[in-house]
């Protein structure tokens, strides 16, 4: 589905990404780890070009993204859907627009829009709120906003970039619950990167640990809840297996 | 008839700050370094000519613009000459309020637009001008409220207006009642236009 082959980028002489390969299988829900500054945004951001590799390719679907031009690219991404820590909605429109809006950029007609955003809405438990605005929402229901207009377009992909640092625990839960659905229902395939052991835990099934701009290790976390190593032994995938602590940040 | 003469003077500066300033000074912003169309060349060149035009002394610009002014309106006096000054002043001075207006967007807008496929007019007009369209609103009320004052003075190249009249008929003539009086209605149409840009701006402010 998504395959990074030997991706490098760096911010003037820092290397950020050191020549880094990773394939996520459709369908899977995929965790990225790592401590602060060991790339793992930068890593995620590369898959819809937010970030341009200096060297390497990201490929989806068999076509090299980083080849293809603008049009081109603006195209792929609406379906390659992406949430963040911060939300990003649009404070001066409502709830509604915020989720049409990504429609309007897929030049969807404004009766198919209605529909569409009202079902994305629903999927996510914010019918009710569809005039208000964001000032007027809790950060789980922002974020519950980001989630669906990430997914009204229908994407294969779905990039998560620290979606729940901002959220309490409980709210927390209830957010990955909603991507687990969307994982299962639409059968999306689901980067998630996040500095937190728990969630990472508890919603990836196979995990890219990061350090230094490097893949330090790909662990597979099986449903039972053992965990088997890909490669190597680290000192992270230990925690992960532990559950020690739980914040590498 | 003076009043008249500064509405026009006025009323165009604000219409080429509008279609003119605004996109000028969205340009500026896109051609920022780390932005959307980051071009070290035309934002150095933009900001540099935006920079001189709002440095000149305004009563200056007017004297320089003079040949220009002829060259384009086939004279250098009377209001409609000397609409033009002030009509450049206008784009200078609002461009780069619009330019920092869009700096105050959060680049997470900007990137969470990118990360859905917009192109750069999606992201200019659904996401930067809703985001933005309080501070457009105040920066546009701030800019019209200098371009009354700039007017004031048009009367050094016949433009005439309220502040010529001020000057011509209350102060040479010894007046000072009609001055008075002009200075009133210039501070009560300030007060106005000021008070109906915050109340606008307010009311489509949702953030």
């Amino acid at each position: 589905m998504i395959t990074l082959h030997n991706v490098t980028k760096r911010y003037g002489t820092f290397k950020a990404i050191q020549s880094i390969s990773l394939n996520i299988k459709a369908g899977e829900i995929h965790g990225i780890i790592g401590a602060s500054g060991a790339g793992k945004s930068t890593l995620l951001r590369m898959m819809n070009l937010l970030e341009k590799p200096d060297e390497g390719d990201v490929i989806i679907n068999n076509k090299k993204l980083n080849h293809l031009k603008g049009k081109e690219i603006r195209h792929i991404r609406q379906f390659l859907g992406m949430i963040f820590q911060g939300y990003h909605l649009v404070g001066n429109k409502t709830v509604f627009d915020n989720v049409a809006v990504a429609l309007e950029i897929a030049k969807i007609t404004k009766k198919d829009r209605t529909e569409r955003v009202m079902e994305s809405l629903r999927f996510v438990g914010l019918e009710t709120h569809k005039d208000q605005y964001p000032s007027q929402l809790s950060g789980g229901q922002k974020q519950r906003v980001a989630i669906a207009r990430a997914i009204v377009n229908n994407p294969k992909v779905l990039l998560c970039d620290e979606p729940t640092s901002a959220l309490d625990s409980k709210t927390t839960t209830e957010i990955l619950e909603v991507l687990k659905q969307i994982n299962q229902q639409f059968n999306v395939t689901i980067v998630i990167v996040s500095h937190e052991l728990e969630v990472i835990r508890s919603l990836a099934e196979r995990v890219t640990v990061m350090a230094d701009g490097q893949i330090y290790d790909v662990v597979d976390i099986e449903p039972t809840g053992v965990n088997k190593i890909e490669k190597g032994a680290a000192a992270f995938v230990e925690q992960l297996k532990s559950g020690g602590d739980t914040n590498l940040s | 008839m003076a009043i008249s003469e500064s509405s026009i003077m006025v009323g165009f500066s604000v219409i080429a700050a509008l279609l003119v300033g605004l996109p000028i000074g969205t340009f500026l912003f896109l051609c920022r370094k780390g932005q959307l169309l980051e071009n070290r060349f035309v934002f150095s060149s933009l900001n540099l000519i935006v920079n001189i035009i709002r440095s000149f002394p305004f009563l200056l610009l007017v004297i320089f613009m003079i040949p220009f002014t002829r060259f384009v309106m086939g004279t250098a006096i009377g209001t409609a000459a000397a609409t033009l000054p002030m009509m450049v002043i206008a784009i200078a001075h609002y461009s780069r309020l619009v330019e920092q207006s869009l700096l105050d967007v959060p680049k997470g807008v900007i990137h969470a637009a990118v990360s859905m496929g917009a192109s750069v007019k999606d992201i200019i007009f659904k996401f930067l001008y809703v985001e933005a369209r309080s501070a457009l609103v105040l920066s546009m009320t701030t800019s019209t409220i200098s371009f009354i004052s700039y007017s004031t003075i048009m009367g050094v190249v016949g433009g005439g207006g309220i502040g010529d009249f001020a000057i011509r008929y209350g102060y040479l003539q010894y007046r000072t009642d009609l001055m008075i009086y002009i200075i009133i209605i210039i501070v009560i149409f300030v007060q106005l236009i000021q008070y109906a840009g915050i109340t606008l701006a307010r009311k489509i402010d949702k953030r």
